[in-house]
């Protein structure tokens, strides 16, 4: 046992690259939201791209170390504290055994990730070691974090103390941002006028924004008229089940739009409008509620050339910090 | 001094719709006093003075959405 939690935090989770493979099966692929500042916490600390890291929401946990270790801070901006010191994001410190690290408040973004060398090391499960929670599945005992729990760290080759990512290549977190989507699959069932609200309304997101959902409200979108089909619920935002990927936009009664994320339940029976390209994930990840966004519409080779240019920011991060 | 919010959210002045509110312009508070609950993800904060004196200003309306770090109520030490 290498770390002890004295203070969990609202809701800190054990987190990885994911659990891809059995959303057939209803099982969500998890792992960090935000997973570019997720690597570039493995990576900043020495450890593999597969290391499990905290992923903290809103408000940092208070962690004692019983050995001495290398750690980083990356994503949200939330300030570390070692012993009371302050410490750097995005820049990997060195703690000694007894060390107790803290957070100060938010200052922008929601999710930071806490790497530590040679991860945590809770039992993988289903090829990940990433807590979901509504499964009751990986982490530490498929649940966040609690006080008094004792976190075990892996064997570290040890990336020394000190390594950085270049200020290009951090995230920054701004109060207002536009998230790319691909309109469809069922953005048929809005009147022309319902789908120009959808795109032309500013989204402020609510406080039910969690790792399944983010919810957001603004605008009231108009359905067409129709007859629903058999096996479809009777409101106009229903459809017959279907299964939904991450990142669709559904919306319950043709309000409150909620984008699906990685622990998302894998079908059901609303109308999805959109969905949010892949390289726009960590960002939604990122949104705090009372932020705001505006979903703009993007056709395909401008959904696949933003993959790209993501995977080159990878790379570029990998080459700079690995 | 200020008390500021340690997280995002709503925030609330009472523990209860039908209850009075934790504190208001004069009250007395201590470290531990709670002072409001900022509610996010369908749980309940409850938020700590965190230092001592007596309430001197209400920042925020109740059940406004509220960033963390922002200033909620201000307090004069002693």
């Amino acid at each position: 046992m290498a770390v002890s939690v004295l203070n969990p935090g609202l809701s800190t989770t054990v987190q990885d690259a994911g659990r891809p493979g059995y959303y057939n099966v209803g099982i969500p692929p998890s792992g960090s939201l935000d997973q570019y500042s997720s690597l570039a916490a493995n990576l900043l600390v020495g450890n593999g791209e597969d290391a499990a890291v905290l992923e903290c929401t809103y408000m940092g946990p208070e962690l004692r170390f019983e050995r001495p270790a290398t750690v980083a801070v990356t994503g949200a901006d939330l300030p570390p504290r070692l012993g009371g010191e302050p410490r750097p994001t995005w820049e990997s410190f060195g703690v000694e055994a007894g060390d107790v690290l803290s957070f100060d408040f938010l200052r922008s973004g929601a999710r930071a990730y806490l790497a530590v060398s040679g991860g945590f090391d809770v039992p993988v499960m289903l090829g990940s070691r990433s807590t979901y929670a509504l499964g009751a599945l990986g982490g530490v005992e498929g649940r966040a974090l609690a006080a008094g729990d004792e976190l075990p760290v892996g064997d570290a080759d040890g990336a020394a103390p000190g390594r950085s990512v270049p200020e290009a290549l951090r995230s920054t977190h701004p109060k207002h941002r536009e998230i790319r989507v691909m309109m469809g699959l069922y953005d048929h069932r809005l009147t022309g006028e319902g789908r120009r609200a959808f795109l032309d309304a500013e989204w402020r997101l609510t406080t039910l924004a969690d790792r399944t959902g983010f919810r957001y409200r603004g605008a009231a979108l108009e359905f067409r008229e129709r007859v629903a089909p058999f096996g479809a619920g009777s409101d106009p935002s229903n459809i017959v089940d279907a299964p939904y990927p991450i990142g669709s936009i559904q919306i319950p009664g043709g309000v409150e739009p909620i984008v699906l994320h990685r622990d998302a339940v894998s079908g059901g029976g609303y109308v999805m409008v959109a969905t949010v390209i892949s390289a726009d994930m960590d960002d939604v990840a990122q949104s705090a509620p009372n932020s705001t966004t505006r979903f703009v519409e993007v056709d395909l080779d401008g959904a696949l050339g933003a993959r790209r240019r993501r995977a080159a920011r990878l790379d570029a991060l990998r080459e700079a910090v690995g | 001094m200020d008390i500021r919010s340690p997280l995002p959210g709503v925030f609330y002045r009472r523990p209860a719709p039908e209850l009075d509110p934790f504190v208001g312009v004069g009250s007395p508070v201590g470290p531990d006093t709670t002072v409001a609950i900022v509610e996010v993800m369908k749980q309940f904060f409850e938020v700590k003075a965190g230092t001592t004196g007596t309430i001197a200003g209400v920042a925020v309306a109740d059940a406004e959405m509220v960033d963390a770090g922002q200033v909620l109520f201000t307090v004069r030490p002693g």
